[in-house]
């Protein structure tokens, strides 16, 4: 189990992919100052969804590199053959997947709140609900990463999949900031349990399927 | 349907050649065998570990070759992966690659390194898919001597392949 997500948190951190969902969350950060105008008050109110905008579709952007070329290149098959559970290869790709994206991630949120001039108060919202709501995102990476494996178009695919079953995180995680409080972290904290308990099962489902 | 109202039974020592025609089913039924494909009917009984060479080589192209033997290795749950790993390179002839990158071998190179993981394994039971492929003719002696070595210390070997391979006292099956 150690020894999978290593190997697959090697292979983001060697493919750039984590470097890449960095640059591009804080990109998508940046482009909305630009688009809103220099409104200071306007950034601050909006700056945490934001954020919370761009760390989902920063969680999108290796979908495609998550399981399919494990699937191409037989590594699944192996695995299989080996009697190992593919739920637990699937959880083992969700863990190594998080710890590739989501620290680097909320590292470069301070980054984005100092860009949205964000109030350390705000921030440390944020923070906590990027650290309940980010397992989940990468639970529903992986998951959709195994469902679109081998299709054609996949990555777009990946998107219409992912990002409406990610609302949820992304109505509690804003609503948090806005006024929602603990309240909201806590609603959050339980749709993100309910996310990584649940998505190891169906990308195990998935991987099964592609195989066949 | 590929195939149907075929049966065999393997016990310790034994080999079976699965021969044929491309296309008959070699593969499928090697992926039946190995758990990765549900027949449609009948069913699969398997007592011990199961090593696959399949088609694709399942080895990570950017990392040395026995770095990703060694991956494969501790995943057997035996112990020693690397001196495995490393009588397993010996065996092949493949001592001297053991620090290249997968991706700069050879067709037959990484044909022989699939074998070094199936060898590795040490498992009971090894499910090879045409195993021949682009090796040379001191590679298929090698690969033939391998199979003798398992089969004698009580393992059992199941070939598809449409290379003649010279298995003394094999059971054949041709689809």
């Amino acid at each position: 189990m150690i020894a999978l997500i290593l190997r697959d948190m090697r292979r983001a951190y060697a493919s750039g992919g984590a470097t890449l969902i960095v640059a591009f969350f804080l990109l998508v950060a940046i482009l909305f100052p630009f688009a809103i105008g220099p409104d200071q008050k306007l950034l601050m109110r909006i700056g945490g969804g934001v954020i919370w905008a761009a760390a989902l579709l920063a969680a999108l952007l290796p979908v495609e590199r998550l399981v399919a070329p494990d699937l191409d290149s037989g590594t699944l098959d192996q695995f299989a053959a080996r009697g190992m559970s593919m739920a637990a290869v699937a959880a083992a790709k969700i863990v190594a997947h998080w710890l590739a994206f989501a620290p680097p991630l909320m590292a470069a949120t301070i980054a984005a709140a100092g860009l949205l001039d964000l109030s350390g108060e705000t921030l440390l919202t944020v923070e906590i609900g990027l650290v309940l709501g980010t397992p989940a995102l990468a639970a529903l990476a992986v998951a959709t990463g195994a469902l679109v494996a081998g299709l054609r178009g996949a990555g777009a695919i990946a998107g219409l999949v992912m990002l409406p079953l990610a609302i949820p995180l992304l109505i509690f995680g804003a609503g948090a900031i806005e006024g929602g409080g603990v309240g909201g972290l806590k609603l959050l904290a339980a749709t993100s349990l309910l996310i990584v308990a649940g998505a190891p099962f169906v990308a195990a489902a998935a991987i099964r399927a592609g195989m066949e | 349907m590929l195939f149907e109202q075929r049966s065999f039974a393997l016990a310790a020592g034994d080999a079976l050649l699965v021969t044929g025609a491309n296309g008959t089913g070699k593969s499928s039924l090697i992926r039946v065998a190995a758990g990765l494909l549900a027949p449609v009917a009948g069913h699969v009984t398997v007592e011990g570990q199961r090593a696959l060479l399949a088609e694709a080589a399942a080895l990570d192209a950017e990392r040395a070759v026995a770095a990703a033997l060694g991956f494969w290795a501790r995943l057997d749950a035996r112990p020693a992966p690397d001196a495995r790993v490393a009588a397993a390179l010996d065996a092949l002839d493949l001592a001297a690659l053991a620090d290249v990158p997968v991706r700069l071998l050879s067709t037959g190179q990484r044909r022989r390194v699939g074998l070094a993981r199936v060898v590795a394994s040490e498992a009971d039971i090894w499910l090879l898919d045409e195993p021949a492929n682009g090796l040379d003719t001191a590679a298929v002696a090698r690969l033939e001597a391998l199979i003798a070595v398992q089969r004698a210390r009580g393992g059992v070997v199941l070939v598809a392949t449409h290379q003649p391979l010279a298995l003394a006292g094999a059971q054949e099956i041709r689809l």
